[in-house]
Parts: C-alpha cells; sequence; structure tokens
C-alpha cells in the first residue's frame, strides 16, 4: 500500500509551521532582550538627520541671557564633540536630565541648547535655579528650527563630531545610563 | 431626537478641536489638497495618528507648514519630501518603496507566489492509483456480488 508509507515531503511540510513559529520566537525573544536592556526602543524613531550635517538656521540669543545664539556656522570645525540640546522650561523631563546636562558640562564637554517654544524669562528662571549648562544657547520660539531637525518633542538631544555631522540623537530625557552607554563612547569615538 | 440634539452639540467642538478655523486655507481647492497631503502624514507624537486628526501642537506646525508650501506653489511631492527628509520615512504614513520597504511591499506578491508553487507541485505529486491486481480484483468482483 504505497500511500499508507510515510513521504518525507508531507513530513517537510508539517515541519515548516514549527519552523516558522520556531522563528517568530526567536524574533520575539530578541525583541524583548533588546527592550530590556535598552538597545531596542519601539517608539523611538532613527533621525533622518544621523551622517548628515544640520540644515542651515541662525537662531537669536535668549533674551536676558550673556549666551551668545546659535547659528548653523558655530557648528562647523569644532574642536571637540559637542551635544545639542532642544529643551523647554515647561517640559518636566527636561527637569529630569538637567543634572546629567549639568556633570557633562562640569566635564567640559560644550553644550549647545535651543530654546523651544519657550518664553525668555522662563527659560532665564529656569537655568539660574537649577543651574546653566549652555555654552551657547539659541532661542527658538516658533520652533521652526526644531522641525527643520526633525524633533518631534523635548528634550532631544543630538551629538556632533568635530566635522559638525550628527552622529547620535535621543528623544527623551538623558538618564545616567544613557550618559555612559551612549554618550561618553561617543564623545570618546569622536574626540 | 435626543440624539440629533447631542450630535449637533457635539458636532461644533469635535470640528474645532482638530482644527482652528485660522488654520484653514481660504481657497476650499488648496484646503482640500492640504488635507489629503495632511492625512497621510503622521502625527510623530501620537504615532498612530495623522497630522489632520491630532490634536499635537506639532501636529498643527506641520499642517501650518504644509498650508504655506502649498500656497507658495510646491507640489504634493516636494511638500512630501520636505516632511521626509526632516522626520524621515517614518512621517509617511503609507511608507514609499524603496530599498529597505521592498520586502514589505513584495510580502503579498511573494506569498501568493509561494501558495501557487505549493499547489502546482501538490498537483504534480498525484500518481496515478496502481491498477488492481487479479486477487483485488476477484476479492472486489465477489464483495460486489
Amino acid at each position: 500500500m504505497s500511500d499508507l508509507a510515510p513521504r518525507p515531503r508531507r513530513r517537510l511540510l508539517l515541519a515548516a509551521p514549527l519552523g516558522v513559529a520556531a522563528l517568530g520566537g526567536l524574533g520575539f525573544w530578541y525583541m524583548l532582550s533588546g527592550l530590556q536592556n535598552g538597545s531596542f526602543n519601539p517608539r523611538g524613531v532613527p533621525s533622518a538627520l544621523l551622517g548628515r550635517t544640520p540644515p542651515d538656521f541662525a537662531l537669536p540669543p535668549v533674551e536676558g541671557m550673556s549666551h551668545p545664539g546659535l547659528s548653523s556656522a558655530d557648528l562647523r570645525g569644532l574642536a571637540r564633540p559637542v551635544l545639542v540640546n532642544f529643551w523647554a522650561s515647561w517640559c518636566v523631563p527636561c527637569i529630569i536630565e538637567h543634572p546629567q546636562l549639568m556633570a557633562l558640562q562640569a566635564e567640559g564637554v560644550p553644550i549647545f541648547g535651543v530654546s523651544y517654544k519657550d518664553r525668555a524669562e522662563d527659560a532665564r528662571q529656569f537655568l539660574s535655579r537649577r543651574g546653566d549648562p549652555f555654552t551657547r544657547l539659541g532661542a527658538d520660539p516658533p520652533g521652526r528650527v526644531a522641525i527643520d531637525w526633525g524633533v518631534y518633542g523635548v528634550p532631544e538631544t543630538y551629538l556632533l563630531d568635530r566635522q559638525g555631522i550628527i552622529r547620535w540623537r535621543y528623544a527623551g530625557p538623558v538618564t545616567a545610563e544613557i550618559m555612559n552607554e551612549d554618550i561618553k563612547p561617543l564623545l570618546r569615538r569622536h574626540a | 431626537m435626543r440624539r440629533l440634539v447631542f450630535a449637533a452639540l457635539l458636532a461644533p467642538g469635535l470640528a474645532l478641536a482638530a482644527f482652528l478655523p485660522s488654520d484653514r486655507l481660504a481657497d476650499p481647492a488648496a484646503e482640500e489638497r492640504a488635507q489629503s497631503i495632511g492625512r497621510e502624514v503622521r502625527c510623530m507624537v501620537c504615532q498612530g495618528q495623522s497630522i489632520e486628526d491630532s490634536d499635537a501642537d506639532l501636529a498643527r506646525d506641520l499642517r501650518r507648514i504644509i498650508r504655506e508650501r502649498l500656497q507658495a506653489g510646491d507640489d504634493d511631492g516636494s511638500i512630501r519630501g520636505y516632511l521626509q527628509n526632516r522626520y524621515g520615512d517614518f512621517i509617511l504614513l503609507r511608507p514609499p518603496f524603496s530599498l529597505a520597504t521592498g520586502l514589505l511591499w513584495s510580502t503579498p506578491l511573494l506569498a501568493l507566489l509561494f501558495g501557487l508553487f505549493l499547489i502546482r507541485r501538490r498537483r504534480a505529486v498525484v500518481v496515478p492509483a496502481a491498477p488492481l491486481t487479479p486477487e483485488e480484483r476477484a476479492r472486489l468482483d465477489q464483495l460486489s456480488g
């Protein structure tokens, strides 16, 4: 009876769904482990500007502050890599990340700020109360320059190498982990 | 009747929520074009919504930018390109066809081809039943009388 003998092809077909399930499980496991160690962020969107120089812009200083403003010309031919941080006094996560920026500034890393959709007096008050990590600070009340950078919420932090090329972007508050695992190694690599 | 009254009360609120009248273009045809572009643009803050449906600040800014560029004479493609340059492919709710999204778009076609291939193979595999042996034939005749 030939049709009772198991056909290898049929056995292969039976194994196919198992194989697909195994592959799916592996992918799922990989995703979960990425979620756990922070290398995979489902809400994170890679910046379209990575590997490019920032768009041309010129922002005036925040009124009443001694810092110079920020323009694209300030981001070319740098002595060392810099951070560009978009923030606002009304943004709660910005308060959370502020100590990290202060610590980095104390180590001598230049941090350029963009005051996003903020009032000058609020920005001044925020910095005088919590400390001022910025070497330059541009005011972007309409948030147009932020849109040119692809910013979709504050805080957002960019790391530029010495040629002024954007190497890294993080949307959300910079934590101690991000500082140690991402920012500091990148600063060393591009120093 | 009561339902109608409720609907009538809610309708203007809903319309206002997503849209301030000052954001609209006066020309209805241009406004329609702006909305059709906006419906394909993702609100990066809420991510599941288009900027036409979203209340987020950034969505309103992007709606304004679309209308500004439209009035400046840009065509739909270059307005989409403007946003794509800044926010990447993710800002478009309909992913564009590229090398990276090629597999995504061709998956249905590949699945169909794979299915057809399986069907063809199955057909080819079917072997005609072997003719009855004389003993089987005799047994069958006996059974069927």
